[in-house]
């Protein structure tokens, strides 16, 4: 373990492409607003001025044609970076990654490989409305070809924006907004491979996973709890690390994900899914999932505030699961509202 | 006929209403900020401060049944359309007196009654939606027309390109008009496109267009009449571009700090609400003191909007699950 330095969730991502800019003259960045104005949530700053203006580009409101042009960049052999600013926006370029650039390598008899990420902020919690605020997992993670990394602090969201710039792959990584301005301790030489989960917490009652800002919500709540949990950040969605957490739930015997994405089709299904195929005999309880309703994220910030799992609403639901060995309701239900 | 509709019928009657509704949409946006720093408004909201001679302009020339699509910046749009001050507030707020019940926000404002579609967070996102409600109206053969309102940087995204050709082929009774407000988010628009007159891109999808001057209110009206009427009569679609300047920055976290220094203060001496006070002074439908009270009133009633929306109630827990599917009906 090498020393940490504090710094913010959008201080750790200028850092971790600066030190991937300093190591490989291929990696270049581009975007919205992503040079001069140092992107508008300046997780670019500094970038222009070091890295100056062939690496560190501004770009037309043009997602589909700059997304598309680090597709062909990285196939001649570029690293690029792309930045869409909020996820949303990546809809008119969905082409261009889920179709293009996810298939080269699969195309080409294996000639080709698509080095390129796409970054992304997402989530709910601002008050940015139903078309800025949404995590939106699943556009991306039914795409074979294409991997999908989540950070959920500071340290996550440097080593893997290294790990995913490294990779020869094409990665997209969704970025909680909410954390952007999050304080962390980061330590540069710790290594987080795509593909593996983080044990945050040992426990022997209940394997809870989650995924960005639900991760903290998820360990606030266990403290509440008092329950002796087991804390997975899933960090990455695909391919998610079955190892780690199947390991976990077979000790446990209980899984409980908790996604800030509506109910259905939900990445957590995915999980839910393979404990309950691999592990039935296992189990003590039956896996289940704490999600958001299946509606647009409300504006208003009373209704946006308790759209999102809680920390009180995921203590109730372990707790009364661990309690009565049944799936609790969510709050919706509770509520009686559908 | 309901208050919303006497609001829009009152600008295409009168200019003195329409110098009106541009001083509340003036004093309106002035409001926004200090409701942010006293914790009223969260989230974002981009002002268009500077663009009212547009929007009003725009709603004094076209019927109710007209369509609408425009943009996140889209306040002075839903006023000078005739949502009420109060509609357009209250969602901003996130209150149930919001034109969506606070489920929307300050970038999704609408009133179909007043044929003003949802307005979009999306860059180009409502010109192909305008484009097809102009094939609703060609197919049912009315004299309806759609419009589309979208920023400068809205010309370097697909939908753009897309739609004006669709538009074109299929000689859709809809006008395009392009608010160039000379920034796209944070960058001018020099920096990322190569043609000054955007209007020009027209000329690829053999479509009429013209840029007009959207700080006169005349100018306006008669640009996008022309447009409007051609459109009407079955001649098919025109691109405008209006020449604005966004006095604010792109949205509430930006202080513009990027603009050459002197550019707001030119562009200021053509102020929209200067120029038309000017006009309606010299044809003695105004004096300095009329102008004068037709200000000091609307502090006194944007107070009272704000007050209104403040006393709001906030939105039920059951809100957020409505609208999402439409109800089943029995049969078809």
């Amino acid at each position: 373990m090498g020393t940490t330095t504090p710094m913010r969730f959008r201080q750790a991502i200028v850092n971790a492409l600066a030190d991937e800019m300093r190591a490989d003259s291929t990696v270049m960045l581009f975007g919205e607003d992503v040079a001069e104005a140092e992107g508008p949530f300046k997780t670019s700053e500094g970038l222009l001025t070091e890295f100056g203006p062939l690496r560190i580009r501004d770009t037309p409101i043009s997602e589909m044609g700059f997304t598309g042009a680090a597709v062909g960049a990285a196939i001649m052999g570029m690293k690029p970076v792309v930045e869409i600013m909020f996820m949303e926006f990546l809809g008119v370029a969905l082409d261009q990654l889920v179709t293009e650039a996810a298939k080269m390598r699969y195309l080409s008899n294996g000639m080709l490989s698509v080095p390129m990420v796409v970054r992304a902020s997402v989530g709910s919690g601002l008050g940015f409305g139903c078309q800025h605020s949404q995590t939106l997992e699943n556009w991306v993670a039914a795409t074979p070809g294409l991997k999908v990394v989540c950070p959920s602090d500071a340290q996550a969201a440097y080593s893997l924006m290294r790990a995913s710039i490294q990779d020869p792959d094409p990665v997209m990584i969704l970025e909680p907004r909410i954390l952007y301005a999050e304080r962390g301790d980061v330590d540069t030489s710790l290594a987080l491979p795509i593909g593996k989960a983080r044990v945050l917490r040992k426990g022997s009652d209940i394997t809870v996973v989650a995924l960005g800002q639900m991760v903290n919500v998820a360990r606030n709540a266990i403290e509440k709890s008092g329950l002796d949990v087991e804390l997975i950040d899933l960090a990455t969605v695909v391919p998610w690390d079955r190892e780690t957490v199947l390991a976990s739930v077979k000790k446990t015997g209980r899984l409980v994900v908790v996604e800030e994405a509506p109910k259905s089709g939900g990445w957590g299904s995915e999980i839910v899914a393979a404990a309950t195929s691999e592990l039935f005999s296992q189990l003590k309880g039956a896996p289940f999932r704490i999600t958001t309703p299946d509606v647009p994220v409300p504006y208003s910030g009373v209704l946006e505030a308790r759209f999102v799992p809680t920390a009180d609403d995921v203590a109730r639901q372990l707790t009364e699961s661990l309690k009565s060995g049944t799936t609790p309701k969510s709050w919706w239900e509770l509520e009686g509202l559908k | 006929m309901s208050a919303e509709l006497k609001r829009r019928k009152a600008v295409q009657e009168d200019v003195v209403a329409q110098y009106e509704r541009m001083i509340e949409i003036r004093e309106f946006e002035e409001q926004i900020n200090g409701l942010f720093a006293s914790g009223s408004i969260r989230g974002t909201t981009h002002l268009c401060l500077g663009q009212e001679a547009l929007a009003v302009g725009l709603a004094s020339v076209l019927r109710p049944t007209d369509i609408v699509s425009a943009t996140y910046r889209g306040h002075g749009i839903a006023l000078a359309l005739g949502l009420s001050p109060e509609a357009v507030l209250g969602e901003i707020m996130g209150k149930t007196i919001g034109c969506c019940g606070g489920v929307g926000g300050s970038m999704h404002l609408s009133n179909m009654e007043l044929g003003l579609l949802p307005t979009s967070a999306i860059i180009g996102g409502g010109m192909p939606v305008a484009a097809g409600a102009a094939l609703s109206f060609q197919v049912r053969k009315t004299d309806d027309v759609a419009v589309a309102v979208f920023g400068d940087g809205a010309t370097n995204i697909g939908a753009f390109h897309e739609t004006l050709n669709l538009a074109s082929i299929w000689n859709l009774p809809v006008v395009f008009i392009c608010d160039n407000n000379v920034y796209g988010e944070y960058s001018r628009i020099n920096l990322t496109t190569p043609l000054e007159d955007l209007h020009m891109r027209a000329d690829s999808y053999k479509m009429p267009h013209f840029s007009l001057d959207g700080m006169e209110i005349a100018a306006v009206q008669k640009g996008i009449t022309e447009a409007v009427n051609r459109a009407r009569s079955g001649g098919g679609p025109t691109l405008i571009e209006a020449k604005t300047y966004r006095f604010a920055g792109h949205s509430r976290a930006d202080q513009a700090l990027y603009r050459p220094e002197g550019e707001l203060e030119k562009w200021q001496k053509r102020d929209p609400i200067k120029l038309t006070e000017q006009s309606l002074v010299a044809s003695g439908a105004l004096n300095a003191e009329k102008i004068a009270k037709i200000k000091s009133d609307m502090k006194v009633t944007i107070e009272k909007v704000v007050a209104t929306c403040q006393a709001s109630p906030e939105p039920s827990l059951a809100s957020m699950f409505q609208n999402i599917f439409t109800p089943a009906k029995a049969g078809r």
